[in-house]
């Protein structure tokens, strides 16, 4: 019978998610997020996190199982979560029985009472068993709801969950308007959302979502048939009031999530120079933390009075110059010897020149120069002019708005621009571009100056907003990130690095309480991001083509005969 | 009729009687401090933060020092002045920036009335000025860089339980040239901010006490040591000091007897390798070995018991690192603080206002403390240690049970 | 005359002098050092005995980038973490044993069997990366599936911190291997000489299976032109699943070799290797096994003697600091003049 596909599905996803289920549990996260309660006193993250992979397992073995009965799909559903479940309660017994702590460090009696729901051995097995079968029963009938009712029910449950995973960010942020107080008193308890509050949510975004799903295509058309000009103001009206919003974000989010958005500004000056050299030139760049590094010690030299330098410029602004200057001409030199190199050669040099950078910087040799380990301290504030004041993140937010408007600026016109337009036929074919009369070298080397110019901007508002750099913090971790911002939100889009900015460096910036998880979480939203979406969030239009190619061409992928060499040089 | 409107009105003027004999007699209460204060509803608990290291390739120091902080919880019941105690905070990473992501996270929660870090010294640099804007008061517990005491540079409001890198540098070389008697050492460093200040500080003064030292630096994340200790051997030195962390200090220590010219150096390190996960790294040629750290011995009785308990509750012997003393002081420092009727005010319905200059002032004034770490006195540039350091050596004992020597064979100033 | 102005550009000078100037940094330094005599002929046979071992190491692990290279032409950025993967597992089984001493007693068993499990660890994680993160995304962009390979590095990394915990486990000390055999001035640890030996002979067995066998030519078909040899009958996904098999394999014995020289584990422990290895693999021509054998060796040499030689008659303080900024340096100077690597074909250029 094992070969009837209906009735191994529900057998090998059992399998498969019992295993992930156990993983979970020895990766420490149910014990680090059942002290979270989602909402107080009812559940905690932790079971929530158990629960799911159960809900999954049924939900994908009813979906491939085919099974359209409701009877059917309840077996189907309830038998592979039960699988599930049974890897979880093995795991306990197996954990009582013998010392797994010795290699896994989360196997202790405190992850057993949590799966046991402190009730004992018998008898929280026993509950864990139910909790597989009514996790498989709920799939089965959240499979059987009409697709649009299900729909309606699951954006308020997601909204739930996060606002209860957020509950730090939310009270921190509304402590700034103490009018909402009384609202967060009555949503929150000390740990998780009270119950009310969740009703309540739910409710609310019920009624929300019913009324935008089921309205909104009449709002559409009534906008449609709004005569041209009303139309115009609708659209310049919603521009204005963005652009207001923008303005005022600091003071509306407070300080922490100001901070925030600067860290995201910070990643999306370095995001949109690496997208010139990578996105529109077509050369890998692995080590562009070292423009930044440029830019922010250049700044950091003159600036500081700790160093003892002859040369002080006490004024960041006429600083800035330089640090842009010194990192564009950095970016030129670094790209006369890899003129010839190609792909993963010119990644590797990058990379080594990144690591050469940091080094020297660190290095004793170089320590009357840069401060050495001890990094360059006491840089000095964007003060404009006489007017001096205390630069909190909320102010430095208008540095790097101005910052990345520029950069925007300057990266849309250069995109479309004849240096543009020969930047992306070098990227396409470097061969047919030189033959079509394109100048590599002044090419390159533009894409080059004008990537690490964006990186020494950055890297000298950086250094301005830390007051004190270290070579610690421009490793290569840096440039990956970079990299992977880019890639994520749409290679060559401008709006992508923009999304990409804010999913890569804003999210899991909201999720420093998790620490702990933090790389294992954004390491593998950066596999399933890739497997989801290669073209991007936000993919720039010929990109898409080229993706749209592959995609057809993957459907015959079960031959093995795919005519294709990986992509372009 | 009228006899009942009568009724009416005494039954409310004996009310109002009772009422106001209950109710506030003493005016309610004003902020009048400098900085403001933090009320604390009845229900709410005192919320003190953490900045430490959590995440990462440095997360045994910062787990070490949050989990000595939360012990100096449970030891006061976890309450003070009837509240319980929320300890929570952030993960800042052992670099700048994550210092200052961190602290602004602090100082935008306006709940805190304290915090506790940070763990590396990078951290504090752009930290400490932004808790101080906010009005907080700080104490880090593994701070030991010089220039955060620096008087020009100092954040308000900055504190430390741990020593500065110039006291263990300088004792460190006191003992090797007046106790071992050597004049030719060699100090390794990884280009960290700590080991770095540290194995100068050594070098410095072991050159000013008329010796000879040479500075060699590896990176963090290096393996073979073998070239630099070739180098080192060329030099002939008696003594290396290497006061970096476990890792690297473990590659030094293991490979230091294959490499020729070095069979019979004797080998010292600091306080950052401290730990029994430092004799397994090494292996057998840590038996000898010198380390300076502080002197637990001269540390409270209080000291032992705060072991056990650690161990008892966590079970971690492997993050045990020499900060959780210094966590528990301060820790201890800011619940002894928040008692001090000259910083909370505490009114009649148990609601609790916390003025943040005066916990200031009063965590400054703290004279002759008695913390595990010795008797803590804060001095104006905020250094509140009671530096005392010694050196260890540990014998073959200690490296077959995998324990910590626990008396010191010197001790500074004898 | 008017050929040779044409093709000398100002590009070309520039780069001329840069190789130039480090040429003359690397013979000035190497001179005043050798003229200072600070140093005997013994420590500098030591500095090459480590600098080969280290070395041997780097080879092994650069041998899985370069076969899957070849084959996807892709860098498999999470390969440090199957190097990382085989002996932090095989770990406890060398700690148990350690402490029981069958280790001591029964070496080559217990080596044996070390060598198994954390060879079989690393080539499980290798395959289920080439089935989850790589395989749906083979005709995607070349820096979509590098960007997954990152993911996943990362992924794995915090996977395994996890499981196990983020403190560095020590392997034991195994007192036979740390005999010296001495030849004149030349001192040799069997362990090194195990080090050594073991790297030397997988890497030629290696060479003979993809030169002789007929799975290792159907390797270099499908390295070689993907859609020919697919057309010759050649299973490419079976042939991709091998190549990964054997990275794996060379990766989690290269591990055990590495933590038997270093002792230390710990979920971090693949990252400098790995960079390292990559670097040795474009080095020695990537894509090309021997390549990668050359470009581990002189990468380990150059980090083991580079700063000293180099630097120390220059008087700079703490020249080790640099020795991976010089190793860099050195990179360069050799992919100016040979832009695809010492052993790289002309043909890889047009690839890569």
């Amino acid at each position: 019978m094992l070969s009837n596909p209906d009735r191994s599905y529900p057998i090998k996803i059992g399998l498969l998610s019992g295993v992930i289920a156990v993983l979970i549990a020895l990766e420490g996260m149910i014990q680090a997020f059942g002290a979270r309660d989602i909402i107080g006193g009812v559940i905690s993250l932790g079971h929530a996190l158990l629960y799911a992979t159960f809900f999954a397992a049924a939900y994908l073995a009813i979906r491939r199982s085919g099974a359209t009965r409701l009877v059917n799909t309840i077996f189907v559903g309830a038998l592979s979560s039960l699988i599930a479940s049974i890897f979880v309660i093995a795991l306990v017994w197996l954990g009582s029985w013998t010392d797994l702590g010795y290699v896994f460090v989360n196997a202790t009696q405190p992850l057993y009472e949590l799966l046991t729901f402190k009730q004992g051995l018998v008898v929280g097995s026993l509950l864990m068993l139910i909790v597989g079968i009514v996790m498989g029963i709920l799939a089965a009938l959240t499979v059987a709801l009409p697709a649009k009712t299900r729909q309606y029910i699951l954006t308020p449950v997601i909204w739930v969950i996060t606002l209860g995973v957020l509950q730090d960010l939310v009270t921190v942020t509304i402590q700034n308007m103490p009018f909402l107080k009384p609202v967060t008193n009555f949503l929150y308890v000390s740990n998780g959302l009270s119950i009310p509050g969740a009703l309540t949510i739910f409710v609310l975004l019920l009624a929300i979502n019913y009324f935008w799903l089921e309205k909104r295509s009449a709002a559409q058309n009534r906008y449609a048939s709004l005569p041209p000009a009303s139309r115009r103001a609708v659209r310049w009206g919603s521009i204005g009031i963005g652009v207001v919003l923008l303005l005022m974000l600091p003071q509306i989010l407070g300080l922490y999530l100001s901070e925030v958005l600067d860290n995201v500004g910070l990643y999306l000056l370095m995001g949109l120079g690496l997208n010139i050299v990578v996105g529109f030139a077509g050369l890998l760049d692995l080590g562009y933390v070292a423009f930044f590094a440029i830019g922010a010690y250049t700044v950091g030299v003159l600036t500081s009075p700790e160093l003892g330098h002859a040369v002080i410029i006490g004024n960041w602004w006429v600083a800035l110059p330089f640090g842009v200057a010194v990192a564009a001409f950095a970016g030129i030199l670094l790209g006369i010897p890899v003129l010839k190199m190609r792909g993963d050669y010119l990644a590797i040099v990058t990379l080594g020149f990144g690591e050469i950078i940091r080094l020297l910087a660190l290095s004793d040799v170089l320590k009357p120069f840069f401060g050495g380990a001890q990094g360059t301290r006491s840089i000095a504030d964007p003060d404009i002019g006489p007017l001096e004041m205390t630069w909190s993140p909320q102010s430095f937010y208008y540095l790097f708005l101005a910052g990345c408007i520029l950069v925007i600026f300057v990266s849309t016109r250069v995109k479309n621009s004849r240096l543009g337009r020969a930047w992306m036929a070098v990227r396409e074919d470097e061969d047919v571009a030189q033959a079509m009369g394109i100048d590599l070298v002044a090419t390159k080397l533009l894409a080059f100056g004008m990537g690490a110019s964006f990186g020494g901007l950055a890297g000298a508002i950086y250094a301005s907003k830390l007051t004190s750099i270290f070579p610690h913090s421009f490793n290569f971790l840096i440039s990956i990130n970079v990299l992977s911002l880019i890639i994520i939100g749409g290679m060559g889009s401008i709006p992508g690095v923009v999304v990409g900015a804010l999913a890569l460096v804003g999210l899991p910036e909201l999720l420093r309480e998790f620490s702990d998880f933090r790389y294992l979480l954004y390491g593998a939203a950066l596999v399933v991001m890739m497997l989801v979406r290669p073209e991007g969030l936000v993919p720039e239009a010929r990109r898409a083509m080229e993706l749209e190619e592959f995609r057809e061409e993957e459907e015959p992928a079960k031959e093995p005969v795919v005519l294709k060499t990986m992509g372009q040089p | 009729m009228k006899a009942r409107f009568l009724f009416v009105a005494m039954l409310a003027v004996a009310i109002g009687l009772v009422v106001s004999a209950c109710g506030p007699s003493t005016p309610p209460f004003q902020c009048k401090d400098k900085l403001g204060c933090v009320d604390i509803a009845p229900n709410d608990s005192v919320h003190i933060a953490y900045a430490f290291v959590t995440s990462g390739e440095n997360s045994t120091l910062g787990l070490d020092t949050k989990y000595g902080a939360e012990i100096a919880v449970d030891d006061k019941g976890g309450k003070v002045l009837g509240h319980a105690v929320k300890f929570d905070g952030q993960d800042s990473g052992c670099n700048a920036e994550g210092g200052q992501t961190a602290a602004t996270k602090i100082a935008a929660d306006k709940t805190i009335v304290a915090v506790i870090g940070t763990n590396c010294s990078s951290e504090a640099v752009p930290g400490a000025p932004i808790i101080a804007n906010a009005g907080l008061t700080m104490i880090s517990p593994s701070n030991t860089a010089p220039y955060l005491t620096d008087p020009a540079k100092r954040a308000p409001g900055y504190f430390r339980t741990a020593h500065n890198d110039k006291v263990q540098g300088a004792a460190a070389a006191e003992f090797v040239f007046k106790q071992l008697k050597y004049t030719n050492v060699a100090t390794i460093h990884d280009g960290g901010p700590y080991t770095e200040a540290l194995a100068n500080v050594f070098a410095d003064s072991f050159r000013k006490l008329g010796g000879k030292a040479v500075v060699e630096a590896v990176n963090v994340g290096d393996k073979d040591m073998k070239p630099v200790l070739t180098r080192v051997a060329a030099g002939k030195p008696e003594l290396i000091y290497f006061p970096v962390f476990i890792a690297e200090g473990g590659f030094i220590c293991a490979q230091m007897r294959d490499v020729p010219g070095l069979e019979k150096t004797t080998m010292m390190g600091a306080d950052g390798i401290f730990s029994p996960d430092f004799l397994k790294a090494c292996g057998k040629n840590v038996v000898g070995m010198y380390f300076s750290s502080p002197d637990f011995s001269a540390f409270a009785g209080g000291y032992q018991a705060l072991v056990d308990k650690y161990l008892k509750k966590y079970n971690q012997k492997s993050t045990l690192a020499p900060f959780h003393a210094h966590a528990y002081d301060a820790m201890n420092m800011f619940l002894t603080a928040l008692e001090n009727p000259a910083v909370t005010v505490k009114d009649a319905d148990g609601t609790l206002h916390v003025q943040k200059q005066a916990l200031r002032d009063v965590i400054a004034a703290t004279k002759g403390f008695k913390g595990v770490t010795g008797n803590l006195t804060c001095d104006p540039t905020g250094d509140c240690a009671d530096p005392k350091i010694a050196v260890y050596q540990v014998n073959a004992d200690n490296f077959s049970s995998l324990t910590m020597p626990k008396n010191p064979i010197w001790k500074q100033g004898q | 005359m008017r050929r040779f102005s044409e093709r000398l550009n100002l590009t070309d000078v520039i780069m001329f002098i840069i190789g130039a100037l480090i040429l003359l940094l690397v013979v000035v330094g190497s001179a005043a050092t050798l003229y200072a005599g600070k140093y005997t002929t013994r420590q500098w046979l030591d500095l090459v005995v480590f600098g080969v071992a280290l070395g041997s190491i780097y080879a092994l692990i650069a041998l899985g980038y370069t076969l899957v290279y070849g084959i996807l032409r892709m860098i498999n950025f999470a390969h440090s973490e199957v190097f990382m993967a085989g002996p932090f597992t095989a770990y406890f089984l060398a700690d148990a044993m350690g402490k029981s001493g069958f280790l001591d007693q029964n070496l080559f068993v217990g080596l044996l069997i070390i060598f198994a499990v954390s060879m079989t660890v690393s080539t499980i994680v290798a395959i289920l990366l080439e089935r989850i993160a790589y395989r749906p995304l083979r005709f995607a962009p070349r820096l979509v599936p590098l960007i997954t390979a990152i993911g996943a590095s990362f992924f794995l990394q915090y996977f395994f911190r996890g499981l196990y915990g983020p403190n560095i486990k020590v392997y034991p000390e195994i007192a036979f291997l740390k005999n010296v055999i001495r030849i004149g001035d030349l001192n040799i640890q069997y362990l090194q000489v195990l080090v050594i030996a073991a790297a030397a002979l997988m890497m030629i067995g290696l060479q003979i299976f993809i030169q002789r066998s007929r799975t290792g030519k159907a390797m270099r078909a499908v390295a070689e032109d993907k859609q020919t040899a697919a057309l010759m009958g050649i299973d490419i996904d079976q042939i991709i699943v091998i190549t990964f098999v054997i990275g794996g394999a060379l990766a989690g014995a290269a591990g055990v070799l590495y933590a038997l020289m270093f002792k230390q584990v710990n979920f971090i422990m693949g990252f400098i290797p790995g960079i390292k290895a990559f670097t040795a693999a474009v080095l020695g021509g990537i894509g090309n096994v021997p390549g990668a054998m050359v470009g581990g060796m002189f990468l380990g040499i150059i980090e083991s003697i580079g700063p000293t030689l180099f630097l120390d008659g220059l008087n700079v303080p703490a020249p080790q600091q640099l020795k991976d900024a010089i190793a860099f340096t050195l990179l360069v100077l050799v992919l100016i003049f040979r832009p695809s690597g010492i052993l790289g074909e002309k043909l890889a250029q047009k690839k890569a």
